[in-house]
Formats: structure tokens, sequence, C-alpha cells
């Protein structure tokens, strides 16, 4: 092979694999020599918490033995993938970046997880997060922050940081991540990948370790939208052990691509393109939309009126599920037990006290709203808003938009130890958190630079509108490349 | 019990409520497929889902709604069709996820009724049910089993429950107690629970305060927990109720409280104050979609409703002539009145079957401490037996001796009296035989008895059974005893 694996797609390397002109063991090492060019220097990357790079070899010589004897192993057959270390597996640890977490060996694994397996890929390691998916920089894991492989003075967004590093660093073609407001795109637009959130009950969320439930959902991370749409296709679909993911069938995103947005209407609200937007990344997406209209699309400005009340409404919402979702660590049944402790009441404090400052800001803050006095007014009133936030995005549909496009966040990535502000984080997540709040799926892909660093656009389309937003982000992907090699 | 109580001294009234957690007899948990057997090894029926590890979910389970939707369209509710699940945070080591998941502002079903059993003539008291809803159990502690530890024991974690809560229209202890009785009645007829006090199956909180007779206005209430048994609820409000009253007339106040009942000591101790009063901190639950029930399940639910026990009551005096008392004995549990009525389908006398079931049946039952359905000696064998007694193939004694052995072999009647032959005796030579063994053998007694003294009728007639060993039957030696005398 001329190009090396690490700037080839999964698709491609995909069909290699079966055409026998790749070996899978060969793209594990290729992996692995690329972990370790990114682990050296006085600036570690830091993609992954956890790798056992003789356990993925086996499995790969599994998966390349049965390629070769013509049994079919899966969509995903051979193909290197992170997952994000708030996803149980079998054989790594899963610490979601918490120390009261730190060792953990999950009993089960999460269905995604298992879907990969059955896929037929190649889990080569558990990537870093902000603690319990709460942070926007992966500079709130407790192990260690991970470093922006396009520029290592930087963050590289959060929570799914480590996975998008892992993808941009060209270690895998492919990650799982997970996305409650913003944590796969915002990481995805700070690195330079792709990233697709799916709509909220696409995706199993069964082994998901949960930060927001009615937020959270499992997303994926590639080089391109093909490979990002490729991976979650794999793990799309119904599952019997979560009640809250639907029926709807797994749409072939496949069929989606090299498809064009001729007669297509893309809508850009006017809230996200004004004070506030660095102009380098509003110049980026402005172009971005002349390519789009370029190629047959029609594109119309709309409105979000109640886009500014997103972020406090999240704030509210997000903390209280998580307050909630965060209460079963508490040193008795599993997990990480402070020792020391002589009664109940010592193992619970100085258990939880092993939470990080931000995890437990969202925790006291969540305990607050939902706290009797507050409820009516801070945590009804934020539900209302949501509802109104929804209600925007049907109105924008209701005018015949097929999508709407925005910038990802206000800026690229953002120096280390920059965010200094307490829930400074959410401020980077202006435009992730809306389509959140309304359970939407929306993707994030590179759309330009500022000044050398990655800008990334945000797609949203309809709830179940995935193959749609597929199809758009991957034209605009293509008239991009094709614009950049001229 | 029908009346509605005398108030109490110095004219207060006792206003009780009760809230009643009933564990639905399911296969597996409230939302995993874990199984609910009483007794398991500690921590032997769990899994992530009810452990609470990070990344678990809850899924419903159906059968669990189907048995809650029949308690409550059997407590005369009114059914929603659409409910909700939410979180009632609180940390204690065997809440695994540090929530429970409950229902609380859209609960199941509201508004239903309890009628308690009447005196005749008299109007039912009416006790309101004023909501039926599903959540789930907590694990247990234990706190002396392990030196210096507590050990948790996660196998009831996740155990369906439905939460009964009555309007505090409950005015005595003793009526708390008719209250509770009833309701264990109504729920083994609908089959949703075992309802064993014993087994945990059946728990009962209740909420107790004084008021002056012919007010309105509510006293404070106080709420006493830690009640394991029917009598132990009448004990505790009746101490709780003497409490309130004994504060009130020394001219105090009665102060919101929450009490344990210690039946060893007889008395109710105040939690701490801080352990009482908790912010669950509730939060809807957003694992859970909303809980839909469309109008032809629960037309389905009230079809499949079974005969509740006041009617079934009913009919049993009218098809059979049975008396009210014994239509009620016999009605007091859904098995035992499938048990009489199965005998009677087999064959047997309605008024002898009754007999016999409320009898010898329920001493059997009680003295082998199993249930009905567990009994060994099934309804068509209890008919054979009585069939057999009929028609003169055994004495009445005889009947009662090849039950026994029934009950402790499990083998039909007919082959019992054939091998122990206990057939009746029909040979006279030999009951008089019989007969004058027995006045020989008791000279006092048969000397008395020529004299003239009828009662010792039926010592002799005992004794003649007795040592025929079951076959003489009583009447025939009753003439043969007389006819002995007369001749001298």
């Amino acid at each position: 092979m001329t190009t090396p694996p690490s700037l080839r797609t999964a698709a491609e390397l995909g069909r290699d694999l079966r055409a026998g002109e790749l070996d899978a063991e060969e793209l594990v090492d290729a992996a692995r020599a690329a972990w370790a060019a990114s682990e050296v220097g006085t600036e570690p990357v830091r993609a992954f918490l956890s790798t056992d790079w003789e356990a993925t070899g086996k499995r790969a010589r599994e998966i390349a033995g049965r390629l070769a004897g013509n049994d079919d192993p899966g969509p995903l057959a051979g193909l290197p993938v992170a997952v994000k270390d708030n996803l149980c597996t079998l054989d790594l640890p899963t610490t979601c970046g918490s120390r009261l977490l730190e060792g953990w060996r999950a009993p089960y694994e999460a269905t995604v997880v298992r879907r990969l397996r059955e896929a037929g890929a190649v889990v080569v390691g558990k990537t870093n997060l902000d603690e319990f998916g709460m942070g926007a920089s992966t500079e709130h894991s407790a192990y260690g922050p991970t470093l922006n492989p396009v520029d290592r003075g930087r963050v590289p967004g959060g929570s799914s940081g480590g996975s998008a590093a892992a993808v941009a660093a060209g270690i895998v073609p492919f990650a799982l991540g997970s996305d409650t407001g913003g944590s796969v795109r915002q990481p995805a637009s700070f690195c330079g990948v792709v990233g697709i959130r799916p709509t909220w009950g696409a995706v199993s969320r069964y082994g998901l370790v949960a930060f927001a439930s009615s937020l959270d959902q499992v997303g994926a991370l590639g080089r391109t939208v093909g490979d990002a749409a490729l991976l979650l296709r794999a793990v799309m679909g119904r599952d019997p052990r979560d009640a809250t993911s639907s029926d709807h069938g797994v749409p072939d995103l496949g069929d989606a691509l090299g498809r064009g947005v001729e007669g297509m209407t893309i809508g850009v609200p006017e809230e996200c393109f004004g004070e506030g937007v660095d102009g380098r990344v509003r110049d980026a997406c402005r172009a971005a939309l002349r390519r789009l209209e370029a190629m047959g699309a029609e594109v119309r400005e709309v409105s979000l009126p109640h886009l500014r009340f997103a972020v406090p409404a999240y704030a509210v919402l997000a903390t209280a599920e998580a307050s909630s979702n965060l209460a079963r660590f508490d040193g008795a049944r599993f997990g990480v037990r402070a020792p020391g402790a002589a009664t109940l009441g010592e193992v619970y404090e100085r258990t939880r006290a092993l939470f990080g400052a931000e995890a437990r800001r969202r925790i006291v803050l969540g305990t607050h709203v939902l706290s009797a006095g507050h409820q009516e007014d801070v945590h009804g009133r934020a539900r209302a808003v949501r509802a109104l936030v929804a209600r925007d995005f049907r109105w924008a549909w209701a005018s015949g938009v097929d999508a709407l496009f925005t910038p990802t966040t206000p800026t690229p990535a953002f120096p280390l130890g920059s965010l200094t502000e307490p829930f400074g984080a959410f401020l980077s997540d202006v435009f992730t958190i809306p389509p959140s709040l309304a359970g939407l799926p929306a993707t994030s892909l590179p759309v330009g630079e500022a000044d050398g660093l990655p800008v990334g656009g945000q797609i949203v389309c309809d709830r179940w509108q995935e193959p749609k937003m597929v199809r758009i982000a991957d034209a605009l992907e293509r008239a991009l490349a094709a614009e950049a090699a001229s | 019990m029908s009346r509605p109580a005398a108030p109490a001294p110095d004219g207060f009234e006792p206003v009780i409520g009760l809230e009643v957690h009933v564990q639905l007899r399911t296969r597996t948990k409230l939302f995993c497929a874990d199984r609910t057997e009483f007794g398991a090894p500690p921590n032997s029926q769990v899994c992530p889902v009810c452990l609470g590890l990070p990344g678990a979910l809850p899924v419903l389970n159906r059968r669990a709604v189907d048995l809650a939707l029949r308690a409550a369209l059997g407590l005369g509710c009114t059914v929603h069709p659409e409910s909700a699940f939410v979180r009632k945070h609180y940390f204690y080591p065997d809440l695994p996820r540090g929530y429970q998941v409950t229902q609380k502002g859209r609960p199941l079903a509201t508004d239903g009724r309890l009628d308690l059993v009447s005196e005749e003539g008299e109007k039912p008291r009416r006790v309101g049910i004023r909501r039926v809803h599903l959540e789930e159990d907590a694990g247990r502690s234990l706190h002396d089993r392990l030196p210096g530890l507590s050990a948790l024991d996660l196998n009831r974690a996740g155990i369906p429950l439905v939460e009964i809560v009555t309007e505090p229209d409950i005015a005595s202890p003793a009526e708390a107690r008719a209250f509770l009785l009833r309701l264990w009645q109504v729920l083994e007829y609908l089959g949703v629970s075992d309802c064993s006090m014993e087994e945990g199956s059946l728990r009962v909180d209740a909420n107790v305060s004084l008021r002056q007779a012919g007010t309105e206005e509510e006293g404070t209430r106080t709420e006493v927990k830690n009640l394991n048994s029917f009598s132990g609820v009448e004990r505790a409000l009746a101490f709780e109720v003497e409490r309130q009253a004994a504060l009130l007339r020394a001219g105090g106040r009665v102060e919101p409280a929450t009490l344990l009942w210690d039946a060893a000591r007889g008395e109710a101790r105040p939690l701490r104050a801080k352990e009482a009063a908790r912010d669950y901190l509730w939060l809807d639950e957003p694992d859970l979609p909303p809980l839909a029930l469309d109008a032809e399940r629960i037309s389905n639910a009230r079809d499949d409703l079974p005969e509740m026990p006041d009617e079934r009551a009913a009919r049993l005096r009218k098809e059979h002539g049975l008396s009210e008392e014994h239509a009620a004995v016999l009605t007091g549990s859904r098995e035992l009145a499938d048990y009489f009525e199965s005998v009677v389908h087999a064959g047997a006398d309605p008024r002898e079957a009754a007999g016999w079931v409320m009898g010898d049946l329920l001493a059997a039952v009680k003295a082998e401490g199993c249930a009905v359905d567990d009994f060994r000696v099934r309804p068509p064998d209890l008919a054979g037996l009585l069939a057999l007694l009929a028609e003169g193939v055994v004495s009445r004694p005889g009947a009662k001796r090849v039950f026994a052995r029934m009950a402790e072999t499990g083998r039909p009647p007919a082959q019992i009296v054939a091998e122990e032959e206990l057939a009746r005796e029909e040979d006279d030579a030999t009951l008089r035989g019989w007969v004058d063994e027995s006045l020989a053998a008791h000279p006092a007694e048969a000397a008395r008895w020529r004299a003239g003294e009828e009662r010792l009728e039926g010592f002799f007639v005992g004794a003649v059974v007795r040592r025929s060993g079951g076959r003489a039957d009583p009447g025939r030696v009753a003439d043969l005893l007389r006819a002995r005398r007369r001749e001298g």
C-alpha cells in the first residue's frame, strides 16, 4: 500500500482487507506505530487511557483468519476502532476518567461494544474523556488531559477528546464517543475530524455510563463522513435492554453518500452568526454555505428565537440528571471505596470527595435545582424552555428547510488551561446544545481553518433524518476536498 | 367492625390512613430478568440493572403491570391510560442507584374503595383508596450477620411492588386491622401477591392523627413504621392514639414525627428529625417512556377479574343453601373457596362438604403449616371419601380416620379403607360383641348406665367405636346399646 493507513478511509481499508490486499494484523501494527508516535516527545497526545496491544493483535489475527477462510466477520471486519472510556467493555477497564472507577472492570459490556465485536471490528483501546462526560476540553479527566494533535498546546475539545484525538492522530480511522451537549461534535470540530450525533434513541445507551440520560447519545467520530456513518450504522438500532431506544429501522447510510444537495434547502439561523462568533469561524462557515449553493442547494435565513436560553436551560437540566445518575457512586457496592472510613457517613463523604472539581460543581448545582424550594421555579422553567427550543426547530422544518447549518463552535480550539470560568465549558457548546435539547441528529465536519486550526460546521436535521444529514455532510465534504485539491 | 369507632375518651376521634406495600407475584423483577424467589442465597438473584451498575438501564416487566392493573381494578380504582415513573432520591447502601424508581404525580390508578365486612343489616364501612401505583423494592441491610459489619443482600432490590394508599377513612386501630385482613383477602383473590407479612411481601406504614369528635379540623399527623403483623398494626396504632390523646389532654401539642414501632417493647420511638425530613429531589425518570395502557388492555383486565369474596359468598349461599356464616368462612380465601367448590363439583353434598372443609381440612392444613393448594388431600379424593360415607361404606368415625391417613399418605380413600380394614362393620353380632366388651371393661359406668344415666350413652358409644378401630357406626352402636339395656 502506498498511502499509509492513517491517511486512508475505513471504507477503503475495509475493501482491501476483504480483497486480501491488506492484513488485519498489519493494520493493527500500523495503529500501534501511530499510537507510539503520538506518545513520544515533551507533549504526548495521550488519547488513550488503556490499551492492550497483545490482545488486540490476537483479535486481529482471529479476524484475519476468518476473512481468509471466507467466513464474513461483519461489515467492520478487521478495522481498528477506539472506544470512549465511559462505555463498558469486558477486556479493558472502564474508568470514565474518574478516580471513583480507577481500575474498574465492568462485568458486562455495552450493547454498542458488543455490536462492534459482532461486526468484526478490532477495539484497540479506551480513550480519555472529561470525568463522566462532563466538560468540553478533556482537561477534567482525573488522569490528565489529552492534547490536540493538530496543535499540542491546545485542547482537543471534550468530553470525547480522546476519541477525537485518536482519529486526528491517525491511530484509528474511527472511534465511538458520547454526546450530551456537544461532546462528540465539539471535539470533532476542534481536531478537524467528523463527528456524528444521532437522533436521541437511535443508538442503545445500555452500557454507556449515564451523565444526563435524556440528552446522552453514543456518537461516531471518523476521518470522513463516510467512515463515521459506517461506524454509526454498525451500532444503531433498537436494543431490548434500552427502553428508550427506538424501533425506527437502521437506515442505510451508505446509500446516502455521493448524492449531492441539488434541490435541497439549507436554513441558516441568524442567531448563530452574530457577535461572539470568531470572525475566522464565520468566514469559513459562510464559504461552506457558498459551496452548498454552488452545488444547487437553496440557502435561506431562519430564526431560532429561543436559542439564547438553551445554554442556561441545559445547565439546569443536564446537571440535575447528572446529580441523579452519579448518586450511585458511593463506595458501597462497586468501584473505589476511599480507605479509612469508620462509619457509613464517612464511606460516603470520603469516597465522593474523589470526584473532580467540575463533577462536584455540576452535582451540587444539579442537586440544588432539584431541591424542594427550587424545583418548580428553576427546573420547571428549564423544562419549559426545552420545549420552546424544540418547537423552534419544528417551525424551521415546517417552513420547508431540509437541514440547518451553523458553526459547530464559536471559536476554534482554545489553549490548554485557558478555561477558568466555572461552567465556561457550556459556552463552547452554545450551538451544539440546542439540537441536543430537541433530540435531533447533528453532524460536525471540517469546513475550513482559522490560522491553521480546524473550523467545524454543523448540520442539523429533523429526527430520524440521518440519511439526509449524512447526504448533505458528505456532499459538502466532497466539494471542499475538490476545492482544496484544485 | 361495622360501626364507626366509638370516640376515644375526651371526645377525640382517631383519623388513620394506611400505606401498604405489596410485592407482586411475578417470576422476575420489575426492571430486569432476575428471579424473585424468597429465601435464595444472598446476592444470587442480581444483575447489572438491579445492582445499579454504571450504564445499566431499566426495562419494564409487562406482567408486573398486568398484576398492578388487576389490583387497581379489583379495588375499584380509575385506571389512568398514561402514567409515568419518577426517581425518588436518598442515600442508603441497599438502594443501589441512590434513587428508587416509583410513581408520583401520574400514578397508575386513583379513587378506589374497599368495603369492610359488615354485620348483617348494617351498611359496610367504606375505606377510600387514594392511589395504587407501581414501584421497585430496595435490597436488605443486615446488621447482625457479620461482626462489626453491615451486610447487604440485594436479591430484593428491584422486586415489583404496588403501593396502596388509603384515604384517612379508618376510624380506629381495630378497623385498621380489619381493613388489612380484608385487603389481604381481596389481593389473594386477585392472585396478585403472596401477601405474607412474615416473608415481607406485605408491609404497612400508618398515619395517625386525632380530631375533636364532630369537627372537621385535622389534627397533626404522625407516621408509624416498622409494622410487621396485622395485630402489630393494631397495637401500634392503639399506642400512638393513646400517646397523642394523653398529650392533648394535658394541654400539649402533637408534633409531626416519624415513629418506629418496637413490637418487643410495645412502644413507638421517634426517628431522629434529620432522618425524617428528607427532600427526595423528585425527577421524571428519563430511562423509561410513559406507561401507556390502551383501552383494550384495561377492558381485558377488567373482564379477567375473578369473582370477588362477597359475590362468591352470595352465590354459594344461593346455590348450595349455606348459611351466611359458613359462606363467609368458606370464601375466606380464594384457594379455600376453590377447594370447596371442587369438592362439590366432584359430586359431594354441599353441606357435608362444607363441614369437612371448614373443620377437618382447615385443621389439618393448619397443623401442617401448608397452603390449601399444597395440601396432600385433593378435592376429588375428599369427594370420594364423602361418597363412601354417604353410601355407608365407612362410618363417620371411620371416615375421620381415613381422612387422617389420606393427609399422611396421599393415598385415595377406597384404597385406605381396603388396606387398613376401615370399612364399616356391618355384622351386628360383632358389634354386640364389642358392646359387651366395653360394658364389661367399665363396670361402674355400666351400672350407672343401666340405672338410667343417659349421659353415659356417649361414653359407651365412643368406647365401642374406639374398640372397633373406627369401623363401628355410632348410630347402630347406640341402638344396640339400648337394646342390650332393655334386655337387662
